[in-house]
C-alpha cells in the first residue's frame, strides 16, 4: 500500500474532472473546449494510475497508456477541424456552427 | 525539522494544488497561449503526482507526450490561427512579468518538490518499496492487453488520416 490514501487521490481526480467539465459547458472558443477535454482525460489518467498504484497492479498504467493514445488521436482530429472551422467561418466560437441542423 | 513535515503526502497534495491551480487558470483563460502555458504546468504537476504514487513510467510518459507532444501540436495550431482577430483581442496588453509570473512560480514549486524528493534518501526509499515498474507495464500490454494495443495502433492510424484529411488546402472546386 502506498502513502497517499486513494480517497485522496480520487478526490483530485473529481475536482480536475468537474474544473475540465464546467470549462467544456462554459466556454464558447473551440480551443478552450479542446483544452478543457485534456483536463478530463487527464483527470481520469489520476483515477487509473493512483488505483493502480493502490493495488501494486500495473494494470492502471496499462489503462493510462490507452488513454494517451486516445488524446493524443482526438487532439489530431480535433486541431484539424478547427483549422478548417477557421478556414470556412474565420471564427473559433462554437456558436458559429448554430447553422448546422438536421 | 522540515523533513519531518516534508512527506510523500504533502509533497502529494502540494502538487495536486498546482495541478487545480494551473487547470482553473486554463478554463477561466482570456488569452489561448496563456492558457496553454498553464495547461503545461497543469499536466506537469499531474506528472508529480504520478511521480509520488510510484509510477515513474507514467510520470515519464505524461511529460514526454502530453507536455511535449500533444501541447506541442496545439501551439502548432494555434500560431495557424492567427488569433489577433479573436480572443486576443479582449485581452489585456502584457504589462511587463505580470502574464508569466504565475506559471514560473507554479513551475518552480513542481522543481523544488522534484529535487527535494530526489534529494531525500529517506523519501527514495519510500517510494522505491512500492514502485510498479516499466517491465510490468510492458509485459502486461504485450501479453493480456495486445488486442487493446492493436486497437490503440488502429486509433492513431485513424488519427492520422483524419488530420491529414481535414486539414489539407483546399483543391480547386473541391467540396468541404
Amino acid at each position: 500500500m502506498t502513502n497517499i490514501p486513494l480517497e485522496h487521490v480520487l478526490f483530485l481526480s473529481c475536482i480536475l474532472f468537474a474544473i475540465g467539465f464546467i470549462g467544456v459547458i462554459s466556454r464558447k472558443n473551440t480551443l478552450f473546449i479542446l483544452m478543457s477535454l485534456e483536463v478530463m482525460l487527464n483527470a481520469v489518467g489520476v483515477a487509473f494510475i493512483g488505483a493502480g498504484s493502490a493495488w501494486r497492479q500495473a494494470d492502471g498504467q496499462v489503462m493510462f497508456i490507452l488513454i494517451l493514445t486516445l488524446a493524443a488521436a482526438e487532439v489530431a482530429v480535433g486541431l484539424a477541424l478547427f483549422i478548417r472551422m477557421q478556414r470556412r467561418y474565420r471564427s473559433l466560437d462554437i456558436d458559429e456552427l448554430n447553422e448546422m441542423r438536421g | 525539522m522540515l523533513a519531518n513535515y516534508l512527506t510523500i503526502e504533502t509533497l502529494f497534495y502540494l502538487a495536486a494544488t498546482v495541478a487545480i491551480i494551473a487547470s482553473l487558470k486554463v478554463v477561466t483563460g482570456k488569452n489561448t497561449v496563456h492558457a496553454l502555458l498553464y495547461l503545461v504546468v497543469s499536466l506537469l504537476a499531474v506528472a508529480v503526482c504520478f511521480y509520488l504514487m510510484g509510477a515513474p513510467f507514467a510520470a515519464g510518459l505524461e511529460v514526454i507526450v502530453y507536455a511535449g507532444a500533444i501541447l506541442v501540436l496545439f501551439v502548432f495550431a494555434v500560431m495557424m490561427f492567427g488569433l489577433t482577430t479573436d480572443e486576443t483581442k479582449h485581452a489585456p496588453h502584457s504589462k511587463g512579468i505580470s502574464f508569466w509570473v504565475g506559471p514560473i512560480v507554479l513551475a518552480m514549486t513542481l522543481l523544488a518538490e522534484l529535487v527535494w524528493t530526489i534529494d531525500s534518501a529517506h523519501l527514495q526509499q519510500q517510494l522505491t518499496a512500492n514502485v510498479v515498474t516499466s517491465k510490468q507495464v510492458g509485459i502486461l500490454l504485450y501479453g493480456p492487453y495486445l488486442l487493446a494495443v492493436e486497437i490503440a495502433s488502429f486509433l492513431l492510424l485513424a488519427g492520422l488520416l483524419a488530420g491529414y484529411h481535414y486539414a489539407k488546402p483546399d483543391a480547386r472546386g473541391a467540396h468541404l
